[in-house]
């Protein structure tokens, strides 16, 4: 088979896996599960296949794979069927493909006593055949199908707990806040495709590289709100956390692979075109700072373990924004492949951790102890992730956030001649801060979820042996062994976080050819700032860990015995009646409050932003119904029932004729007989 | 009649025939109000036998006579008969009784009216001056005869099948629930009995059913 | 004879007929009124007939036919006349209401009355 007809069986195959499921999900429960592994397995195995044989892409002297057909004529901007590998394609397949894969094998375990696990399996296989689609298209309108393909499942999945309040509303939002960046996105293709000619990448980037744009600022703006949209960023990043109402694999699937890898790696396919307007990269640069420092922020305040992913998830998106804004798409599809194996592993080690505990309140397992020996798989691999996320040495975060921070230094000292140096200098600084909180938080979820409270400080605790440690402290409870399926995923991923970094001499042949080698400068300045956030998070935890025996919370799931995500749709809907919030808990225990002081309040509900969207647009636009309703309801209803009372009072008093005595009817007719023959008799004596 | 025929006619040169003929319809026309308007049911119908009577007198006049026998036998003879029946049948109240008009008399009254002004005055208008001559009679029992059994054959005997289903329905209908054992098959009164039981039964009957 | 004669004496039977049929409350009063009207068509057919000297004599012949028909319809009509009386009790035209529209706030089965349950005895028998 050639390469291509290989690239194209790649989004095929989890499409018709999808499809399969959804017809068959009913009527043959065996086959669900294979259909739903098989198929993403062997596109992510069709994707390492591919990207052997096409070698180390354009950086490497190979040209990129780059074929069409055109299945009909579509007007003056033809639409193709296209293809566009190059190496930023193929690597971001892989990792899509593999994580698709953990996705759906740990899925097996995760949900597997769901009664809707069949439509749950072939929708990610549609996520991910959409993603695939999106990475693998050569032309904006076909990838724009898979884009939106995208948006539609991700409302499915987040919804998929949709007995609960919290996971309904998620979907809604989510899906609303995407389709609010898309329709800019949409318009800024046309113009796109209005201004070059075309809906190929390969010729509009030719057409950008002979300066043929002539709005670039308008066209990266428009196109910015989509990114923005779909990769979470500032200020359209409130839907992500939201999203955690929806099972813990989905999260992962959304987080580190697909949905929202999706817009950064648009931005990386296109950069000519933003890179054509200082003022888009500049405005790319303070949504990436904003995004990042804000996100990391928040992040240290959050009592849900996934809600802290996901606020990093968004700051690490922050990065790749970033590096994009200082025009080095390199590092941007580094990051999004080391940060995409931590991040899906972070996210399926805390399904792990959820079930196991039985809530996802921070708060809560920071009252437990024996967590790390329950389920000592995921407390390695988590591990591992923080140490990646925390951007710590030897494992793979650090490279390539030093490659991030490496090009903004890069563009800060004005050796890249198409990028500003205000935004290099913003990228930078937001950078090196973030890196800060991000090993804070980082910090602050292990300690939370793995170090049990120093029983030494507390002064129940001589007398207290046969509870355990003290009041207040319990005992993970016993679930079982966890399924060997979700424990082979987390080692799996593990092993790119751990090692991924080695890869960093090879990269530059796959990519723009630029070294992503880490520099003396910023590594030191990162990785300092990083020991120093871990450093003083550790001392504040020492110094509130000891509240935590004498304040008493947590609820557990009901039902500990049923698969993980029983748990976990319990522990959601519970977090709102147990706590008071979905973001965080009144616990003084907690390391964050103390570190954000007043700021805590703010962080943990996200900056009041979804507030300010309250008032801005929400109740705006809830008057507007209103008043809408009120029209409808008072003014024209008016009418319509004004018209409806004469016939109905013509009604009634035929009714009233209706006697049902047929000595009535009888009168009536031949009185009427008489009267139309006396008319007739007198029309024929011509009176 | 020789008269008709000789002199010339007019409204002011009545025959005997014509004031026989108007004699007799005034009797009709009174016995038919009385007969629509009494508050007897019993004396209804009898006034009907001399309405109906006095139509067979008016049919013998305009020289129809097998017609006129037919009226008596059938219509005399044997509906009222039946309608009499029928009213002992139903326990019909013998003397006055107050209610034997409806409610809706006066609009009875008025379409009646309306429809008799408009009737007579279109036949007045219309049959001013036509005179029947009535010198050869016109239905002596041989004609009717030949003319019914020469031209009419195959509706007369359509119309015995007309009177045999007629005859079946009727017995049908006015068969009893559980009648047909032969008990109930004797005379009118005892009919009324049973009749008069049954339809205090009726219900739980049919219920049964 | 004058023609009006015969056919003014019609027309007035008939309206008288017609009168009953409208006026009376028993049923086989107006099956008597039925009669009459009937009987004055009869007039009418013979006069036109002896008027009109019609070599198949139609008129006489249709009277004839009208009479035959006439004693078959009061057969059958006093037969369900009986019925009714059997089923309701009664035989009383304005009484057998049951087609009547209802008023808006009664319901179907609001107020079950004799003849309401009548009708259902009848419509199960």
């Amino acid at each position: 088979m050639t390469t291509t007809t290989l690239a194209v069986l790649v989004p095929l195959l989890p499409f018709l896996g999808a499809v399969a499921g959804l017809l068959l999900g009913r009527k043959a429960p065996g086959f669900v599960r294979p259909l739903a592994v098989l198929p993403t397995l062997a596109s992510a195995v069709l994707a390492v296949v591919i990207a052997v044989r096409q070698g180390g892409g354009t950086g490497g002297g190979v040209r990129p794979l780059d074929a069409a057909t055109e299945l009909t004529p579509t007007g003056s901007v033809p639409i193709e069927l296209a293809l566009y590998l190059d190496g930023f394609a193929l690597l971001v397949a892989i990792l899509v493909g593999v994580v698709a894969s953990c996705v759906q094998i740990y899925s097996t375990g995760y949900l597997r006593d769901d009664p809707r696990y069949s439509s749950y399996a072939a929708l990610v296989s549609l996520f991910t055949s959409a993603m695939l689609l999106v990475v693998y298209s050569g032309d904006l309108m076909v990838l724009l199908v898979g884009w939106e393909v995208m948006g539609i499942c991700s409302y499915f999945l987040v919804g998929h707990y949709w007995e609960t309040p919290e996971a309904r509303a998620a979907s809604l939002k989510a899906f609303l806040v995407t389709k609010l960046g898309d329709v800019p996105f949409l318009i800024g293709l046309f113009a796109l495709a209005t201004d070059t000619g075309s809906f190929r990448i390969t010729k509009i980037l030719e057409a950008v590289a002979e300066g043929g744009l002539d709005h670039p600022t308008v066209i990266a703006l428009l196109l910015l709100g989509g990114v923005a949209g779909k990769s979470a960023q500032f200020p359209l990043h409130t839907w992500l956390p939201d999203a955690m109402a929806g099972p813990t694999p989905v999260s992962a699937l959304i987080h580190a692979a697909t949905m929202v890898a999706a817009g950064v790696y648009f931005v990386a396919r296109l950069l000519p075109v933003f890179a054509a307007s200082a003022a888009a990269l500049v405005v790319l640069a303070v949504m990436a700072a904003v995004t990042m420092v804000g996100s990391a922020l928040a992040a240290l305040a959050q009592d849900d373990i996934k809600r802290v992913l996901a606020y990093s998830t968004i700051g690490q998106l922050g990065y790749m924004t970033g590096a994009l804004a200082v025009g080095d798409r390199g590092a941007a599809v580094f990051h999004l492949l080391s940060h995409g194996a931590f991040k899906a592993l972070l996210f399926l080690a805390a399904g792990v951790i959820i079930h196991a505990a039985g809530t996802n309140s921070l708060a809560a397992m920071s009252r437990m102890t024996g967590l790390r020996a329950r389920i000592p798989d995921a407390f390695w691999t988590m591990t591992v992730a923080l140490l990646a996320l925390a951007a710590i040495p030897p494992f793979s975060g650090f490279f390539s956030k030093e490659a991030v921070l490496g090009a903004a230094e890069h563009a800060a000292t004005g050796h890249s001649e198409s990028v500003p140096g205000s935004a290099g200098w913003i990228v930078l600084v937001a950078g090196l801060v973030a890196a800060l909180l991000t090993a804070a938080y980082a910090t602050r979820l292990w300690l939370l979820a793995f170090r049990p409270p120093a029983p030494a400080q507390h002064p129940a605790a001589s007398h207290g042996t046969e509870f355990g440690t003290a009041a207040g402290v319990t005992e993970v409870p016993d679930h079982g062994k966890q399924p060997v399926v979700m424990n082979a995923v987390l080692w799996v991923l593990a092993l790119p976080s751990l090692a991924f970094g080695i890869a960093v001499g090879t990269l530059p042949d796959w990519f723009d050819g630029r070294s992503l080698d880490p520099t003396l400068t910023t590594s030191v300045l990162g990785t300092g700032l990083a020991l120093v956030g871990g450093l003083v998070t550790y001392g504040a935890w020492r110094h509130t860990t000891a509240l935590a025996a004498r304040v008493p919370m947590g609820a557990v799931a009901a039902h500990p015995e049923a698969e993980p995500a029983v748990s976990e749709a319990e522990a959601i809907a519970t977090h709102t009646p147990a706590y008071g919030s979905i973001a965080s808990a009144p616990d003084p225990a907690d390391p964050g409050r103390l570190l954000l002081g007043p700021l805590y309040r703010h962080a943990a509900a996200g900056f009041r932003l979804d507030a300010v969207y309250a008032a801005l647009f929400v109740r705006p636009v809830e008057g507007l119904a209103t008043l809408v309703r009120f029209l409808d309801r008072e003014v024209v209803d008016t009418y319509v029932r004004g018209a409806g009372t004469l016939p109905r009072w013509l009604g009634a008093a035929v009714r009233r004729a209706q006697t049902g005595n047929v000595q009535t009817y009888l009168s009536a007719l031949l009185a009427g007989s008489v009267v139309l023959a006396v008319a007739a008799v007198l029309v024929a004596a011509g009176a | 009649m020789i008269l008709a025929a000789a002199a010339p006619q007019g409204f002011l040169s009545p025959t005997g025939v014509e004031v026989a003929f108007l004699l007799v319809g005034v009797v009709t026309f009174a016995a038919a109000i009385v007969t629509v308007t009494t508050k007897q049911l019993v004396h209804a119908a009898l006034w009907l036998v001399v309405a109906l009577g006095g139509l067979a007198v008016e049919y013998l006049l305009l020289t129809a006579e097998f017609i006129a026998w037919v009226q008596v036998l059938i219509y005399v003879g044997s509906v009222v008969v039946l309608l009499l029946f029928g009213l002992m049948l139903t326990k019909a109240p013998i003397g006055r009784s107050p209610d034997a008009d409806s409610g809706n008399r006066w609009a009875a009254l008025t379409v009646a009216v309306a429809a008799a002004a408009a009737l007579v005055w279109v036949v007045v208008d219309a049959f001013r001056a036509q005179w029947i001559d009535l010198d050869v009679p016109q239905g002596t029992t041989e004609v009717t005869g030949a003319i019914l059994f020469r031209h009419w054959v195959l509706p007369f005997e359509a119309l015995s099948v007309l009177l045999l289903a007629a005859l079946v329905g009727a017995i049908v209908l006015s068969r009893k629930a559980d009648a047909g054992e032969g008990t109930g098959a004797g005379t009118g009164t005892d009919q009324g009995t049973d009749a008069g039981a049954d339809a205090g039964a009726a219900t739980p009957d049919k219920e049964q059913r | 004879m004058h023609l009006a004669y015969p056919a003014v004496l019609a027309a007035l039977l008939f309206c008288t007929g017609l009168y009953g049929v409208l006026a009376r409350r028993n049923a086989i009063l107006v099956l008597m009124s039925v009669e009459l009207m009937l009987n004055a068509v009869n007039l009418n057919l013979v006069a036109f007939d002896v008027w009109l000297r019609d070599a198949l004599h139609a008129g006489q012949a249709l009277t004839l036919f009208t009479i035959a028909i006439a004693a078959a319809e009061i057969g059958i009509g006093l037969s369900i006349v009986l019925m009714v009386y059997r089923n309701r009790g009664t035989s009383d035209v304005d009484r057998l209401r049951d087609t009547v529209e209802s008023a808006e706030t009664a319901e179907p089965d609001g107020a079950p009355d004799a003849t309401a349950a009548a009708q259902k005895a009848e419509a199960t028998a």
